[in-house]
């Protein structure tokens, strides 16, 4: 057989593809079957969102935030108003804060059962999806009872959270914490030792240490390359310093160690949730200062000075001393982090977002290069992306 | 916390004394460095390698405009130091001729943050391997977080029925954008209020 001389060519991947999870249009060059360089094309999702909000007032500024990662939203709302608390030098209620890490855990079990189970899916193991989707429905059905929206909350506010929680949902969540583990494992059941799985992810984008820093590599990504680093416990906010967790880590930083540590991480927040329900004290869930939330509605029939304040905050909003701050949280993806400058006046002059997964994504080339077509696959998979977050 | 800061903000002045221009540890208790552009890559590899700092990741890359100064871009970086677990930022300020000197070499996470930079910004940098624009669409014109960029920008598209094709066209709004100046009259002299302007 004569022998035929293989030329390079290049794949255009996307921008439509089940397994890009969202609009990435990826142009691979291909040496046969291996990929020789990966570029991805991104910004198809670009909604302006920091020019946006430089035109809005601070508190119209949140409901931004969910739609960047829209698969946990309220983690990315809890940088930007963090932010806006430590320029304007206030501290919040403790009840506030106990919500906030609750909620924050809940957004990190919804995005991490999405990821591991459309990683799963990406590889060919379909039901997981459809046991994850159904525990993500009950979670969403948290957010909607707490603020009203399943998706996009909006919940958090500069000074606190929007409203309390009703009453019997605390016991609800207590509940399902209850139940959860059991769905966890017939998830790892099907996944973790199953040899097609591991044929797919065992040793494929392997990442070591170094590259992970180097390349900026944040959350449960930078773990599995097995480095200890989780700003819950390095530099923590809310109540965090009182909750009893462990941070899990990988050993080979390859798609298997970063799948295994995500379904860690969500044991790990099923106890945090239990504690947050168990020591969640009473008291008001917001800063009692008219000047930066709003007084009760009651109170405005009645005062005029409450009347004044309402007004004034939702036409000018509060006013933020002029300064910058740089407020990061550990986000379900990584250090997902808002460089705020504020002029005085009451919009922000710049809203700088850093999200985990333009990192990650970034990598993809660094990852992918060597491996099949299909691995890239896989790769996409393993690193978590979102393109809300990625092309704000 | 704000003193091992401040000691650190000494510590990189005394290693660096030509590089940095001026350190600060703000209300929110960061470390901000302003360092001359010509070392930038400098600085920045001292940050990494120095045992004093071991800032190993660079956690995010961005530009800033203020239209009013002369030098109009600051670019900042912000570095994180797992070893110490402290952060710092670094700032250089530019303007739309002088390129920065590129940081990919030291790490490579900057590649994509400088071509946000120059997509948002119109900032160049020297030495990056693959300056293209990242966010906008393909083909765009403009630099769209500048602050003279209009909120709407200048065009919109749709797609064109008979020519079946995509088509761009001026930005057509059937209500102009509206931009309310809430700040307030109480806090100024009132227009026409000539007794407010003679107590002040």
């Amino acid at each position: 057989m004569a022998e035929s001389q293989i030329q390079n060519y290049t794949i255009n991947f996307g921008p439509q593809h089940p397994a890009a999870h969202g609009v990435l249009r990826l142009i691979l060059e291909m040496s046969g079957e291996v990929v020789d360089r990966a570029d991805p094309h991104i910004g198809l999702l670009h909604r302006g969102t920091e020019k946006l909000i430089e035109y809005k007032t601070y508190v119209q500024a949140v409901p931004y935030f969910d739609r960047l990662d829209y698969v946990g939203t309220m983690n990315q709302e809890h940088a930007f108003v963090m932010a806006t608390e430590k320029l304007l030098g206030i501290d919040i209620p403790i009840r506030a804060k106990y919500i906030r890490t609750l909620y924050d855990e809940i957004g990190r079990i919804l995005n991490h059962l999405l990821n591991v189970c459309a990683f799963i899916f990406d590889v060919g193991g379909m039901t997981p999806l459809l046991y994850g989707f159904e525990e993500r429905e009950k979670l969403m059905e948290f957010y909607e009872r707490a603020c009203g929206a399943r998706l996009h909350a909006n919940y958090y506010r500069p000074g606190g959270v929007s409203a309390d929680l009703p009453a019997g949902l605390l016991e609800d969540i207590a509940a399902w914490c209850e139940t959860f583990p059991a769905v966890l494992d017939d998830i790892e059941t099907i996944a973790t030792g199953n040899r097609i799985f591991k044929q797919r992810v065992v040793d494929i984008g392997i990442v070591t240490a170094e590259q992970a820093l180097d390349w900026g590599f944040t959350g449960p990504n930078l773990r599995a390359s097995g480095i200890a680093w989780d700003l819950r416990k390095a530099q923590p906010y809310d109540v965090y310093d009182e909750m009893d967790f462990d941070i899990p880590v990988g050993k080979h930083g390859d798609g298997y160690d970063r799948y295994l540590v995500r379904v860690m991480e969500m044991r790990e927040s099923v106890k945090i949730m239990k504690q947050c329900i168990a020591k969640m004290p009473g008291g008001p869930v917001k800063v009692e200062d008219s000047k930066i939330t709003p007084p009760p509605r009651a109170e405005m029939k009645r005062s005029m000075e409450s009347l004044i304040h309402h007004f004034k905050l939702f036409t000018e909003g509060f006013h933020v001393p002029a300064g910058e701050v740089y407020a990061a949280i550990e986000a379900p993806k990584g250090e997902f982090a808002v460089y705020l400058i504020s002029d005085g006046t009451g919009k922000p002059y710049r809203c700088k977002i850093r999200p985990p997964g333009y990192l990650n994504l970034q990598a993809l080339e660094m990852m992918s290069k060597g491996h099949m077509l299909a691995d890239v696959v896989s790769n996409i998979g393993s690193i978590d992306i979102v393109f809300g977050e990625i092309d704000r | 916390m704000t003193q091992a800061l401040k000691d650190l903000g000494e510590y990189i002045t005394s290693a660096l004394p030509q590089d940095v221009l001026r350190t600060e540890v703000n209300r929110c208790g960061e470390l901000t460095l302003e360092v001359r552009p010509a070392s930038i890559v400098k600085v920045v590899t001292f940050l990494r390698d120095d045992t004093g700092c071991l800032f190993k990741q660079l956690v995010d890359l961005c530009g800033v405009d203020w239209p009013g100064r002369e030098q109009r871009f600051d670019v900042v970086y912000h570095l994180l130091s797992m070893k110490h677990n402290q952060r710092v930022r670094v700032k250089v300020a530019t303007d739309e001729e002088t390129p920065v000197a590129s940081v990919t070499a030291v790490f490579s996470a900057a590649g994509w943050f400088e071509r946000e930079v120059w997509d948002m910004y119109g900032v160049t940098f020297s030495g990056h391997p693959d300056l293209r624009r990242i966010l906008t669409d393909y083909g765009f014109e403009g630099h769209p977080l500048r602050k003279d960029f209009p909120l709407t920008g200048y065009v919109e598209m749709r797609y064109d029925d008979e020519a079946k094709r995509v088509v761009y066209e001026p930005v057509k709004l059937t209500q102009d954008f509206r931009s309310f100046d809430f700040l307030s009259p109480w806090e100024g002299p009132l227009p026409g209020d000539e007794k407010a302007e003679g107590n002040s």
